[in-house]
């Protein structure tokens, strides 16, 4: 991995080798001649597996349970969602945006609402402002839970803090469900606007549901964050540093766990994100335990914005009334709108030649991206470890393939 | 009986089948009942098998898209699958016993699908779980999705919805349990698995060079005759 | 953060013998992007990530484009004097001419360290057929990695010096380039439950080259009769 060639990166940037038991020059590679020493293994982990998070595929070869090389296979569940957004109209994709991060489709609908209003230049009134912040920051807290009991479902807890975990989302799941009409498939953005506007009984469950969560954090807190056995597996397992996370385009939880503050909401101020008061964690040693500590936090703080939102939310329309729903037609050019997902930047970039569907659409996936350090981050660790840096990492295949 | 006896009597008529309690020997439904409240219960082998079967199905840890997180869900302990039997999904399709096709199946997947489906012994159950796994569903138009996971493996139950909801899942569930109660062991409608001619493991397809090969298995599914309008 | 006609100065001026362009972005959003050309794409790449003013040091997203050859009716209109004296009269001569396609890839790229962006960057190859190789940017951005390897897969870019350049989404032996304009995808369209708009075309012509049945002009959908079992769900005992 010291060959810059090989590993991408130009010869100013020197790549560390792999640490194993946080001892410097731990167990290296041995050689394959050597007649004292078996084969190397190459095992697939994946398709099918009950830890790779979805259809996700890592072909692993092994020295003893060491991980020599690690490739990840992707496309198992490669949709053809770009393809099939083509022969659609704008509006038509909306709903299929909802199936690309399928655990967070408020904040997907947003990121290609804010796209598409860039594109044409759509104005979005302040009451659906502070609509959208609500729906994205609610999204982060469900996901991030999730994302907590899936991790310690790979850790081995077998499915106790997912049921927790599990038990708040579907509190919210019945806020989304009341609102949208669907429990994930939510299809609430548009553009211009929002789809549906709250009643007030609405707003009133989701204000108490939102006030309670810090105690559940707390509980969730109790049982996970001091457990010796998590620490022992967590702290020192899958560094990453700051430096080649930027290169490598990492975003999101994963990327400020390794010390570099950015976050889209800060830089971009996209939607009235200014307007609120909230910090933005940060690690200090890039490995799985602050990944995991990133999310907690991550939730403190959107519950602190949660709480500025229903507190600041106006009257008003929900849809500016100067946005054309049929025949929708932007002009020609192009625009990159992207949006602080809860799993890194999540961004969408459209090409328009004045059809009522769109010339190109791509979707700019942060699940992917953060996997190009993958190999880097699990090499010299074992293979239970791959299992927990990849659940750290916080991937959704539907976004993955696409 | 004695051969002077007189010639016997015809047998009296067998009782009725009542629906989803099929009586055992000669009594009927009413009198099982009777026996039962007495702590006798008189029972057949195939309605034992069938109800140790039914109320123990292990599902096989297959999610492929957004279904799976409502498969996840319907294991919760909301909606709790776990009533019904099925709370153990194992990893391995060595020891699993119904496969919840849950999400799109795409052609670079399809052949895993099918050697998953091979590895499983006998008795085995599909349920299609989903539009993408029914028929390709929002993504029919693409070039990567299969269209129908049915094309390749039988598929017992089908459970429309995008995503269905957990109950819709429990509801699948309860109707594979009905009808797993209802098969025979023995005579010309045996269920599959007790039938050797039945094939149980597919041809697994292979990737070509523009589409799977072959892109369907004209064993397990041919496209119905299309109705015109009279 | 320069604007950027300032940046297509400050690297026409840094690298004179490249060709940068500046491609207007004529929407609402106004992002305009600089057109580079492909033998000096990696040093403007290398000036752009280190340069203490710009630091783009972040490469957000890279996407494949396909421009399929466009014919182009040109048409000339001359006034030719009338023989007979009268008024004169306009011709028109119209010539067709093809412009050639071709593949596109472009980068955003942002700045962490100044917290700036994007600049975006546009690649073109010379043609859709036989050359249609690129540089890679992948030893400037790690993030380029796997996102080129998608554009060749689906687009059919070659990027060369590229680490491990292999399909990222297809299976390896998939031989087309799908999101190409001109992709045909295989046909397998031939029961649809719910069939509509393009998908309905595609069915009937199954359909009507099943059961050719005189007169009839539309078979319609195939909607089963309640309690008729068709193949696919009835148990293989059932089937006639």
């Amino acid at each position: 991995m010291s060959d810059p060639q090989v590993s991408g990166l130009s010869p100013q940037v020197s790549v560390p080798g792999p640490t194993a038991f946080g001892q410097p020059g731990g167990p290296s590679v041995r050689q394959v001649r050597d007649p004292f020493h078996g084969d190397l293994l190459e095992v697939s982990m994946g398709p099918q597996h009950p830890s790779t998070h979805g259809v996700f595929r890592m072909v692993v070869t092994l020295d003893g349970e060491l991980i020599v090389k690690l490739k990840p296979v992707f496309g198992y569940l490669h949709r053809n969602h770009e393809k099939i957004a083509e022969n659609t109209t704008y509006l038509g994709s909306m709903p299929y945006t909802d199936r690309l991060d399928y655990l967070c489709s408020m904040s997907t609908n947003w990121a290609y609402a804010l796209a598409v209003e860039k594109l044409a230049g759509q104005a979005v009134p302040d009451r659906a402002q502070y609509l959208r912040i609500i729906m994205a920051e609610m999204t982060r807290l469900v996901n991030h839970s999730c994302l907590v009991g899936f991790l310690f479902n790979d850790l081995g807890t077998s499915f106790t803090p997912l049921l927790y975990a599990f038990r708040e989302r579907e509190k919210f799941l019945d806020l989304f469900e009341a609102l949208s009409g669907s429990r994930m498939m939510c299809n609430y953005q548009r553009f211009g606007g929002c789809r549906v506007d709250p009643s007030p009984a609405w707003l009133a469950t989701a204000r108490a549901l939102v006030e309670g969560y810090p105690r559940f954090l707390d509980e969730y807190e109790r049982m996970l964050t001091g457990n010796e056995i998590m620490l022992a597996r967590t702290q020192g397992i899958g560094r990453l540093d700051g430096v080649h996370a930027v290169n490598a385009g990492l975003t999101g939880p994963v990327l400020r766990a390794s010390g570099v503050g950015y976050d889209v909401r800060k830089v971009d101020g996209y939607g009235f994100y200014p307007r609120f008061d909230f910090r933005v964690p940060l690690g200090a040693h890039g490995d799985t335990y602050d990944r995991y500590m990133m999310r907690i936090l991550e939730m403190r703080e959107s519950v602190k914005i949660l709480q500025q939102a229903f507190r600041d939310l106006p009257a008003g329309p929900i849809m500016d009334p100067k946005a054309k729903i049929r025949g929708f037609r932007p002009k020609p050019g192009e625009a990159y709108g992207r949006i602080e997902s809860p799993k890194g930047e999540l961004g969408f970039y459209l090409i328009s030649d004045g059809s009522p569907n769109p010339y190109r659409y791509r979707v700019r996936p942060p699940s992917l991206i953060n996997l190009t350090l993958l190999e880097e981050m699990c090499l010299g660790h074992t293979i239970a470890d791959a299992v927990v840096i990849l659940g750290s990492i916080d991937i959704v295949l539907g976004e993955v393939d696409r | 009986m004695s051969e002077s006896a007189p010639a016997p009597l015809p047998a009296p008529p067998r009782p009725e089948r009542t629906e989803g309690f099929p009586a055992a020997g000669n009594l009927t439904d009413v009198e099982r009942e009777e026996l039962r409240r007495h702590g006798i219960l008189l029972t057949s082998l195939e309605e034992l098998y069938n109800w140790g079967r039914s109320n123990s199905i292990w599902p096989l840890q297959f999610g492929l898209a957004c279904c799976a997180i409502e498969m996840i869900a319907a294991a919760t302990a909301r909606f709790d699958i776990a009533r019904f039997g099925a709370e153990i999904f194992r990893p391995s399709p060595r020891q699993a016993d119904l496969m919840i096709v849950s999400g799109t199946v795409t052609k670079k997947m399809a052949p895993q699908v099918v050697r998953l489906w091979n590895q499983m012994p006998e008795p085995k159950y599909c349920i299609a779980m989903g539009a993408c796994a029914i028929s390709g569903g929002p993504f029919k138009q693409g070039y990567n999705v299969l269209k129908g996971i049915d094309r390749f493996i039988p598929v017992d139950i089908y459970i429309p919805g995008c995503p269905p909801r957990p109950e819709a899942l429990l509801h699948g569930l309860v109707q594979l349990q009905a009808q797993i109660k209802g098969e025979k062991l023995k005579g010309p409608d045996a269920a599959r698995h007790t039938r050797p001619e039945e094939p149980s493991e597919f041809p697994v397809p292979e990737y070509g060079a523009h589409d799977l090969e072959p892109p369907k298995n004209p064993a397990v599914w041919t496209p119905p005759e299309p109705q015109g309008k009279a | 953060m320069d604007t950027v006609e300032q940046l297509h100065d400050r690297l026409a001026a840094r690298f004179p013998a490249a060709h940068v362009a500046v491609v207007t972005n004529p929407g609402p959003a106004a992002e305009h992007s600089l057109l580079l050309d492909p033998a000096h794409a990696h040093d403007i790449a290398l000036f752009l990530r280190d340069d203490p003013a710009l630091r783009l040091d972040y490469c957000s997203n890279v996407t494949g484009i396909d421009w399929p050859d466009k014919e182009i009716t040109d048409t000339v209109k001359t006034s030719v004097p009338d023989p007979a004296g009268g008024p004169p009269k306009t011709v028109e001569q119209k010539t067709v001419h093809v412009q050639p396609g071709c593949l596109e890839a472009v980068y955003h790229l942002y700045s962490m360290a100044l917290k700036h962006g994007p600049v975006i960057i546009r690649l073109r190859t010379a043609n859709r057929t036989d050359r249609v190789a690129l540089p890679s940017l992948t030893p400037v951005w790690r993030a380029c990695d796997f996102q080129e390897r998608e554009v060749y897969d689906l687009y059919g870019i070659v990027f060369e010096r590229h680490p491990d350049l292999r399909r990222l989404l297809m299976w390896d032996e998939f031989k087309d380039h799908p999101m190409r304009k001109d992709y045909v995808e295989p046909d397998d369209y031939e029961w649809e439950p719910t069939a509509h708009g393009a998908i309905l075309e595609k069915a009937k012509a199954h359909q009507s080259a099943a059961s050719p049945v005189a007169g009839v002009a539309d078979p319609g959908p195939t909607i089963k009769a309640p309690g008729s079992p068709s193949p696919a769900t009835a148990r293989p005992e059932a089937r006639p």
